[in-house]
Parts: structure tokens; C-alpha cells; sequence
């Protein structure tokens, strides 16, 4: 087990997460793309040492490396790809409807917040 | 080889390509649509009728052998899921001709929505852990085009919530394979069953909660709800009606069958997932009762419903599985049927807030038929669905004892009436006065339809509700049969040694 590596994809997790919670739309893009990079990464920490060779040898024992994380973790690549285009898409559309790159309130918030300022007044 | 298992994900996929095609003749498009989804169901009751008399039956794509290869199986409890879905997509999509306009329909509307049908088909066919990954995020990319068609304010503010809940709760899933990989060095689901039995308790333990919290995020369970009754009511309403009857019991599904196959139950029911289970039925009627939107107390109450799912998992006997499936089946259907009343109303009189209707019974009796048989199947009346599925689950919790979860389940089917009867009486009942139809700051302002005036309703919109109400009828007519194919479901799921063979031979 690599502790790098290991460490590396907490604090990915760790950060991704932070940016997840915060309100603008562009830093929780950037944060659901360091998540996908973290849970990528532990993938690969999943299959084991690095170092072997990618290729099948001819030497007797499990001499390559694991394929099937790494197929695996390609596989989320590309999805988390389309899924962040996506997001960024509608991260676009709700900047071009509303002139702001924040999240909105959502319909509860806003019904108790006209509560709050009617009970203000 | 069987082609027959491939068969429900193949055919809606290939159809989605070739109705990309047909972009500029919506007609054609939409026929197409319908012939594939009839297909697919065709291709779905002949797997239930082969796995009902031959066994489970697994299929190697690619030939590649199990552990390593792309595994697709049928058993009882895929293959019953697997036709109640396509039957209520296919309603859907008759629905749909009738509602949505052209310009929403040519957003490409036809082959996402197949999409989401392939990636359905394929998250109950799954036999690999991994590929359940890939068949999730198949629908759930779909739905977000879906959530998203037309791209209005109110949309994009709802889509955004739930693509990014949903792609935490995707990240969090390919974390859980890599962990389960590190593990066991497989992700093959039957090779899994047997290789996480040698794992330490503790670590399985771990595994297991880290999936319930991915699939509960997707199935809305009583934390990790708090996205759904935002997201689905903005939504096109025979989108809102699919995603509400299917997307989260595929989420349910998933729970189910890791739960059973690879995180082997201890055999005495989980207190865990029973105060999940009751927290979640008693949160989501909470929060319907306080609503004022068909649509939103509609979603409130999927999130309450799924709590009596996970409740007959979490009894993890023979009579609580299958009665937790048999819910399951009465459930996507009503559910949908409710969501749909819900969009002809909406279609016909402009709204779906309570205060802005009043009198449906007298424009629109049909309408007001095929919202009370359901509404009252979803509250658990005698004769109908709701009470046959619900009183399975009663008698399972007594059987073990777990008096306590009866007990919020049956003050919950109390509740369910309370805010059922508050959609009566609001929609249907009643006259406006004079104060109620000025409008909320809320609402856009809209003129409210004469009174006395009856509704227009497309036909197409009527005959699939009414057909989806005729089914949920039908569930209660063949209610002993329909138990007894799901308690044979639920001796598959608790039995995993034919599902093990099946796969790994």
C-alpha cells in the first residue's frame, strides 16, 4: 500500500468536498471533478503496487500489473467527463437566466424566509 | 447462449440510436418510440415466463468467463421489476404523446427517454458490480436531460440540486467498488457473495453501510432524502411521473440485492435499516402534510413509501422480502398513475397548487376516478393493492416481533389518508372563493378557467392513466398469485446458492 497515494486521495476527497459546499456553481464544478479524481484514484490504489509492467510477460507468477482498476477508473474518466460537461452546461444556462453564478434558494427556503420577514415587520 | 437476457437493454438502446435518426419526422419518431418500449416489455414477460420455469439465467457478453467478464442476470425478482417497469414506461410514453408539445418533444426527447429505459433494464440485469455503476449512470445521465428538457428558470435551479447530488452520490459509489476491490479482488456479484463471506465482520459491515448510503441517496431514504421533493415536481409531468415511479426503486432495488447477496444477512431483522425504514415513512408524510402542491405532496409521499420497502428488508425474513417486493410492484404502478392524474390536472386547468383548484369532481368525474382509486390503493383501503401489499408487511413485522415498526407503518397509512384527503378536497371538492384565486406571490399569475366549464383532456392521456389504474386493479385481482411469485422472488434472494451457480457455473 502506497501511504502517498493514500493520503493524496484524502485530501482530494477532503477538498472536493469543501468546494462542494460552497455557493458558487464554478467551485462546485470544480469540486464534483476532484471528487471524480479521488474516487479515480483510489481505484487504482485498489489494484495494488505500482511499478509492475502494463504488459502480459512470459516470466512465471503475476508479474503485470492489474488490469481491471485500470479499466475500471477509465471507464468512470469518461463518464465523469460527459457528467461535468453537463453540469457545466447547466451551470451556463442558469448564469445566462439569472446574471449570477451562485445556487439559488430553494422553494421551502424562500416560502420560510417571506415567513420571516413578514413575522419581522 | 441466451439472447432472451441482453434482450430489454439491447432493444431500447439500438432503438435510441436509430431514433436519433428519425429527428425530423416526429411522427414516425413517435410511433418508433412506442413499438420499442412495447418491444422491450414483449422481450420482459418472456424472461419472467423463462426464469419462472427454468431457473436463473446468467449470460457472459462478450464470452469472456464470469469473474472477469460482463455478466447480465435474470432471476425472479430482476425479471419481475423488469416488467413492471417497461409496462409503466410504456404508459408513460403513450402519456406523453398527448402531453408534451412539439417543442419539448423535439429536444430529442424520444431517444433520451429509451436511453433511460436501456438504463433501467440494465441496472436490474446486472450481475457485477461495477456494471451496475455504468447502468446507473446510463439513467441517470438520461434523466438529467430529461429533468433539464426546456430549460427553464425553475428547472435549471431543480436540475442543478440533483445532478450534483446525484454525481457525490455516483463518486461515492466508484469509491465503494474500489474499496470492495481492494478487499476481495473481484467485482463480480455472485464471486463477491462468496468472497466477502471471508472478509472480516467489520469491514463488511463498513462496505455494506457505504452502499446503503450511495443507493439510499438514489432511493431518497429518511437522511438523504431532502433532494427529491425539490427536484421532481419542475420537471415535464410525464417525466416527473417516470422518475418518480421508477428511478428511485431502482435505487431500492439495488439496496435489496446487495444486501441479500453480498452483505450476507445475519438473518434476524436489522435495526439500522429499521429506524431507517420508520424515520423515513414518518419524515416524508410530515413533510406531504405540509405542502400545498399536488406535485410536491406527491413526492413527499415517494420518500414516505420507500421507508415501508426498506422496512421488509430490514425484517430479512422470507414473508418481509416478499412483501417488501410485492410493494415494491404496487407502488411504481399507483405511484405513476397518481403523477399522471396529477399532470392532466395540470395540463387542464393551468396549476397544481391547491388554493387555485376547486371543483374537479363536477368538470372532470372521470379525472377524479382515476385519482381516488390510487390515491386510495396508496393509503392502504381493503380492497385495493396498497392494503394487500401492506397488510404482507404487517403480518411479516408481527411474525418477528417488531411490534414498534408495525406500529409507525400502520400511523403513517393514517397520515397518507390525511393528506390524500387534503388533495381531494382541495382539487376536487369545493368552489373557489373569491380570495383564493387572487394570487399567491408564488404562483405566475394565470387566469383562472370558468367554473362550471368541463375539461379538455387528450384521450391519449386518459387511456394510459386509466390503463395504469386498470393494472393496479388488476394487482389486487391477482394479489395471491403476484404473493406467491414474489415469495418465490424472495426465496431466490435469501437462497443465493442458484443465482452463485448460475453465474460462475
Amino acid at each position: 500500500m502506497n501511504l502517498g497515494l493514500a493520503a493524496l486521495v484524502g485530501i482530494l476527497f477532503s477538498v472536493g468536498t469543501y468546494l462542494l459546499l460552497q455557493r458558487t456553481l464554478t467551485r462546485i464544478v470544480i469540486g464534483i471533478a476532484l471528487l471524480g479524481h479521488a474516487a479515480n484514484l483510489l481505484l487504482l490504489v485498489a489494484g495494488g503496487r505500482a511499478g509492475r509492467p502494463p504488459l502480459i510477460t512470459n516470466e512465471p507468477g503475476p508479474a503485470f500489473v492489474d488490469p481491471l482498476p485500470q479499466a475500471l477508473a477509465l471507464t468512470a474518466i469518461v463518464i465523469a467527463f460527459g457528467a461535468i460537461a453537463l453540469l457545466l452546461t447547466l451551470a451556463w444556462r442558469s448564469f445566462v437566466l439569472h446574471g449570477e453564478d451562485e445556487v439559488e434558494d430553494d422553494l421551502e427556503d424562500r416560502r420560510i424566509g417571506r415567513l420571516a420577514d413578514g413575522a419581522r415587520e | 447462449m441466451n439472447v432472451l437476457v441482453p434482450l430489454p437493454v439491447v432493444l431500447p438502446l439500438v432503438a435510441a440510436a436509430a431514433s436519433v435518426l428519425l429527428q425530423r419526422w416526429l411522427r414516425v419518431q413517435q410511433a418508433f418510440g412506442v413499438l420499442a418500449c412495447v418491444g422491450t416489455l414483449a422481450a420482459s414477460i418472456a424472461l419472467l415466463a423463462r426464469v419462472e420455469s427454468g431457473g436463473v439465467s446468467a449470460v457472459q457478453l462478450g464470452g469472456w468467463p464470469a469473474p472477469g467478464g460482463i455478466t447480465l442476470v435474470a432471476d425472479r425478482f430482476s425479471a419481475i421489476m423488469l416488467v413492471v417497469s417497461t409496462a409503466v414506461v410504456l404508459a408513460v410514453l403513450v402519456y406523453a404523446l398527448g402531453q408534451l408539445d412539439a417543442a419539448h418533444e423535439s429536444l430529442y426527447f424520444h431517444p433520451v427517454y429509451l436511453v433511460l429505459v436501456a438504463g433501467v433494464s440494465a441496472s436490474f440485469l446486472t450481475g457485477d458490480l461495477f456494471n451496475l455503476f455504468v447502468a446507473f449512470e446510463i439513467m441517470l445521465t438520461a434523466s438529467y436531460v430529461l429533468i433539464t428538457l426546456g430549460g427553464s428558470g425553475a428547472q435549471v435551479r431543480a436540475g442543478m440540486t440533483y445532478v450534483v447530488i446525484s454525481l457525490v452520490a455516483s463518486t461515492l459509489f466508484v469509491a465503494g467498488v474500489g474499496l470492495v476491490y481492494a478487499a476481495t479482488g473481484t467485482v463480480n456479484m455472485a464471486d463477491l457473495s462468496q468472497r466477502l463471506a471471508e472478509v472480516p465482520g467489520d469491514l463488511r459491515m463498513a462496505l455494506g453501510l457505504l452502499f446503503v448510503c450511495v443507493f439510499g441517496i438514489k432511493a431518497a431514504i429518511f437522511p438523504l432524502f431532502f433532494w427529491l421533493p425539490d427536484a421532481y415536481p419542475t420537471a415535464p409531468s410525464p417525466v416527473t411521473a417516470v422518475f418518480a415511479g421508477l428511478l428511485t426503486k431502482v435505487g431500492v432495488y439495488a439496496i435489496i440485492r446487495t444486501q441479500t447477496l453480498l452483505f450476507v444477512p445475519v438473518g434476524r431483522p436489522s435495526v439500522v435499516l429499521l429506524v431507517i425504514a420508520g424515520a423515513t415513512m414518518v419524515v416524508g408524510v410530515l413533510g406531504a402534510i405540509a405542502q400545498n402542491d399536488i406535485k410536491r405532496i406527491l413526492s413527499f409521499h415517494i420518500v414516505s413509501q420507500i421507508g415501508y420497502m426498506v422496512m421488509g428488508l430490514a425484517l430479512f425474513t422470507l414473508a418481509g422480502l416478499a412483501g417488501a417486493i410485492f410493494y415494491i410492484v404496487h407502488h411504481i404502478i399507483v405511484k405513476t398513475a397518481l403523477f399522471l392524474v396529477a399532470g392532466i390536472i395540470e395540463t387542464a386547468t393551468g396549476t397544481a397548487a391547491l388554493s387555485r383548484l376547486a371543483g374537479l369532481v363536477r368538470r372532470a368525474p372521470l379525472v377524479a376516478a382515476l385519482f381516488a382509486v390510487p390515491a386510495l390503493s396508496l393509503a392502504g383501503f381493503p380492497p385495493f393493492s396498497g392494503f394487500v401489499a401492506k397488510l404482507a408487511l404487517v403480518r411479516a413485522g408481527l411474525e418477528v416481533g417488531q411490534g414498534v415498526i408495525v406500529g409507525v407503518s400502520l400511523a403513517v397509512s393514517l397520515l397518507t389518508i390525511f393528506s390524500m384527503s387534503k388533495i381531494w378536497g382541495g382539487a376536487f371538492w369545493g368552489s373557489l372563493t373569491e380570495q383564493e384565486v387572487s394570487p399567491t406571490p408564488e404562483a405566475v399569475p394565470r387566469p383562472v378557467p370558468a367554473g362550471g366549464a368541463r375539461l379538455r383532456v387528450p384521450p391519449t392521456m386518459l387511456l394510459s392513466t386509466a390503463a395504469l389504474v386498470a393494472l393496479s386493479l388488476a394487482v389486487a385481482v391477482a394479489a395471491g398469485p403476484l404473493y406467491a411469485l414474489s415469495e418465490r422472488a424472495a426465496a431466490n434472494l435469501l437462497d443465493t446458492t442458484a443465482y452463485v451457480t448460475a453465474v460462475l457455473g
